[in-house]
């Protein structure tokens, strides 16, 4: 039987683990992990996704991308013996013996609506927007909460001096999990904060370089018009040519 | 025993072969195995989930009749839908809308932002997701986004490099739209207050992308999707336009007059339905890699799984070039957590070699995508030189420490900083040890067929981004995709808003389209096994599922 399954059969075969549900016969290793409250034997080695999946639990809320780039997975646990309580995002994270969890599929946050035109780019936008930062007590829980591991209460500082640049690049990593805010004992919301300071950084702090603005130009008053034309015309053998007669920047 | 036990991340049988690695790096710092001739390429290539034998059939039903597709895609296009024309009320309708736009990844949510630049107001507009806003593929392009607007490039030479990248299978004007309109995005992004790499000298940064004669790929570090669809997602909330979460589109609405009219949608969390009728419809839901075509694991987002194209076929839209899928030769193949994730090619430009079970390199590292992911496939099933992972999964080893060898300690972490951190969270080092890759599905390269405005053949429907076909042809370039959502949601946008500017449109909505579709399926003896879109995939443990008992 076994020699008669294509290579792809066996590809496939080897990869159920993470294209199908995962079968016990194939588990050797086991944790014990406790999803609010309630005990779960699930393999050893799984993220913290995987494992509650394994245990039965189908996501509609608290997974997106399964690859630390979207937030959604946002979870608070506490080890067995251990008074702290901990943060991290659940694609990414590997469970352990006697993990307490929850997940936390959504953070209410008050987010500032402005107008990105009509800004001025002075000190004062952030705190007119969010004059809740005058709270921060410099507590650093932010900090310890952040699963990308950014100096949040520092670029929460930034952000009351008004260093636009500051913030936008301390923060620039934020996945937008919303972990820092449920923990903030001043009720900020961070990560809108730290977003209005990169779209104020990235309009009113850089430059459009000139070589944008001159192809825009030339696009504009149909520099490419004749070329285009021609090569439209073109049939696909031409455009083989083409193809292959390009030259290649230097590196 | 309840823990395996770890040497730096990896169990101690994983050690012993990464001694083996160790060895003979030295002796490969200088040499790399010559690029494979054309007839060896053809040979391997027989070896690729695209073309090995077995995994596409002809659909047999609808507008694309005899086409062929991924049996994964053909199994939901010959399937049932999710409801029954009885049991839904189509008499009130919940939203009345002048733009439904259904997905918010960059595609949909730019042709929100200029649908609403077009004057239509934003109580007119309605974008509704399937997960949260936001939670898509575009959050996570790592590489960048393609337009050229260096001096010593142009359009054309984006419009060649697209159209041979395509093998000359592209649709010439809707790639013209692409390109001509690329610098204009890279303007609109900076007004919205994007940060995009820039030099010292106030230049962009261009970095190489595979398969073009310039540099042009524009990066946001390496969180260039993150970072263009917060910005783009957060000026769309500035303008208060209407968002629903959690509300799949399940199927379409047409009129009358056989246009499309709007959609059902479901909550997902309380399982009731609400009616949408708009005027125009823009479908954006992305692609397919949650099918796991072939069995592979997938870089894509947990909703990647072809809503929008079975939607769309059931409403009379064409399809193109879904028989070709795109895999991207280095995924993760360890540890268990992150099988399937993207490890960028760059890894590989910067000197990382591909080496098998024995230490040896055996493929030339930058061979184009398709020769290398197959290369993979014969070390680990022909040659039998392939690792096996403790999850039974095989993969060859990725010797990321010759970057540091040959380009100087230090710059793993400064050139793949992401990377590194996703790696050291499971304790692994990449600049010490090497790491284990297989292919893995990556893109959907065709889809619903559109014009350059973001058009279908069908009135009223529109789309935008990876779910539509025809401007990558058989095969997407690299920095294209994330470029093509945000010039093709702005296009699909502009035009929808001018459609309905101009259309009178009031009719009955209806479901007749569905039901024919069930007719034609009935007729061609497929039999209701299957039904459509699956909405998410399945990855709950075999002993729960076996004993789930329906009661509640
Ligand atoms: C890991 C990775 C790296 C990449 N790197 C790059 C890169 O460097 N450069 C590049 O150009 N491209 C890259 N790509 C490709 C590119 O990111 C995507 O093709 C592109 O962003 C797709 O955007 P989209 O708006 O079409 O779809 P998505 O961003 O996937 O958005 C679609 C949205 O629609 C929702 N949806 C799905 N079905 C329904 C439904 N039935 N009802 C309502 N909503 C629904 C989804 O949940 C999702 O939110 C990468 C892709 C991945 C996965
Ligand atoms: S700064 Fe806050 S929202 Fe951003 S990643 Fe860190 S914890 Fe999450
Ligand atoms: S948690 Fe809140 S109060 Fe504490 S440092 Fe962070 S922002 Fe300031
Ligand atoms: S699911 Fe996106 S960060 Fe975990």
């Amino acid at each position: 039987m076994k020699e008669k399954k294509s290579i792809m059969d066996r590809i496939a075969e080897s990869n159920k683990s993470v294209t199908t549900g995962i079968d016990e016969k194939d588990i050797e290793f086991w944790v014990t992990i406790y999803i609010m409250g309630k005990a779960y034997k699930v393999p050893a080695g799984l993220t913290i996704m995987q494992a509650m999946e394994y245990a039965g639990y189908r996501f509609v809320r608290s997974a997106g991308c399964r690859a630390g780039f979207c937030g959604a997975c946002a979870t608070v646990y506490r080890k067995a013996g251990d008074y702290k309580l901990l943060t991290a995002m659940a694609c990414q994270t590997r469970v352990e013996d006697g993990m307490f969890l929850v997940q936390i599929p959504f953070a209410p946050g008050n987010k500032a609506i402005y107008d990105i035109n009509k800004e001025k780019y002075n000190v004062g936008v952030l705190l007119k927007h969010y004059p809740e930062l005058a709270r921060c007590v410099s507590c650093n829980t932010c900090t310890k909460a952040c699963p990308q591991d950014l100096e949040v209460m520092d670029y929460i500082q930034e952000a009351i001096k008004g260093d636009f640049k500051a913030v936008a690049q301390e923060s620039f990593d934020c996945i937008q999990c919303g972990l820092c805010a449920i923990r903030c004992p001043a009720e900020l919301v961070q990560y809108h904060i730290a977003q209005l300071a990169r779209r104020m950084y990235g309009r009113y702090g850089c430059q459009e370089p000139d070589h944008l603005k001159i192809r825009l130009k030339e696009i504009e008053k149909a520099k490419f018009k004749k070329a285009w034309d021609k090569l439209l015309k073109a049939s696909i053998k031409e455009i083989e040519k083409l193809y292959a007669e390009r030259e290649r920047e230097p590196d | 025993m309840t823990e395996i036990k770890f040497i730096r991340g990896y169990p101690e049988y994983l050690r012993e072969l990464i001694d083996i690695v160790n060895k003979t790096r030295m002796k490969r710092k200088d040499y790399e195995p010559p690029a494979m001739s054309k007839e060896e390429r053809e040979e391997v290539l027989k070896l690729h989930p695209d073309y090995a034998p077995g995994g596409k059939r002809k659909i047999s039903i609808g507008q694309n009749k005899g086409d062929i597709g991924p049996n994964e895609v053909v199994d939901l296009i010959e399937a049932y839908p999710l409801i029954e024309e009885e049991e839904i009320d189509l008499s009130k309708t919940d939203y009345n809308v002048d733009i439904l736009i259904i997905g918010g990844g960059l595609a949909g949510t730019s042709a929100a932002i200029w649908a609403n630049n077009q004057g239509i107001p934003p109580e007119k507009i309605l974008l509704t997701n399937k997960l949260r806003h936001g939670d898509a593929n575009s959050m996570m392009a790592e590489g960048g986004t393609q337009a050229a607007d260096r001096p010593n490039d142009s359009p054309l030479m984006h419009f060649l490099d697209a159209m041979g990248g395509g093998h000359f299978t592209n649709k010439p004007d809707v790639l013209k739209a692409l390109v001509e309109d690329a610098p204009l995005i890279m303007h609109w992004l900076l007004e919205l207050g994007a940060m995009i790499d820039i030099e010292e000298n106030g230049e962009f940064t261009e970095k190489w992308g595979g398969g073009t004669c310039r540099k042009r790929l524009h990066s946001c570090r390496d969180y260039t999707g993150l970072e263009e669809l917060r910005v783009i997602r957060d000026e769309f909330r500035n303008r208060k336009i209407q968002c629903l979460e959690y509300y799949p589109a399940i199927e379409l609405l047409k009129d009358g007059k056989g246009r499309v009219a709007g959609a059902v949608l479901w909550n997902f969390e309380t399982g009731d339905y609400i009616i949408v009728k708009a005027k125009a419809t823009i479908l954006a839901t992305g692609g397919f890699g949650r099918l796991h075509i072939r069995g592979f694991p997938t870089t894509n987002h947990y909703g990647a799984t072809c809503d929008g194209v079975i939607l769309a076929y059931r409403a009379g839209a064409k399809l193109r070039d879904v028989d070709t899928v795109q895999y991207h030769p280095t995924g993760a193949a360890y540890p268990q957590q992150i099988i399937g994730l993207l490890l960028t090619e760059k890894l590989r430009s910067m000197g990382a070699q591909p080496v098998n079970k024995d230490g040896e390199a055996f493929v030339f590292p930058l061979e184009p995508r398709d020769v290398e992911a197959s290369s993979f496939i014969r070390e680990c099933y022909i040659r039998e030189k392939g690792v096996i992972t403790p999850t039974g999964m095989r993969g060859v080893w990725l010797d990321t420490p010759l970057i540091e060898l040959k380009n100087g300690e230090g710059t793993i972490e400064n050139a793949f900083p992401g990377m590194h951190r996703m790696f050291t969270r499971f304790d692994i080092d990449m600049r010490k040890d090497p790491v284990l890759v297989f292919p893995t599905l990556h893109y959907q390269n065709g889809g619903v067929e559109t014009d350059s405005e973001g058009r279908t053949n069908v009135e009223g429907l529109y789309v935008a981004g990876e779910i539509s076909g025809g401007v990558h042809g058989k095969n997407r370039l690299m920095g294209n995709s994330t470029l093509d959502c945000m010039v093709f949601g702005r296009r699909s946008g502009i035009y929808a808003a001018e459609y309905v500017k101009r259309a009178k449109r009031n009719g009955k909505l209806l479901l007749e389209h569905m039901k024919k579709y069930v007719n034609m399926l009935k007729e061609a003896g497929i039999k209701p096994e299957r039904r459509a879109p699956i909405l998410l995939p399945e990855y709950r443990g075999k002993a729960v599922l076996a004993r789930m008992i329906d009661i509640f």
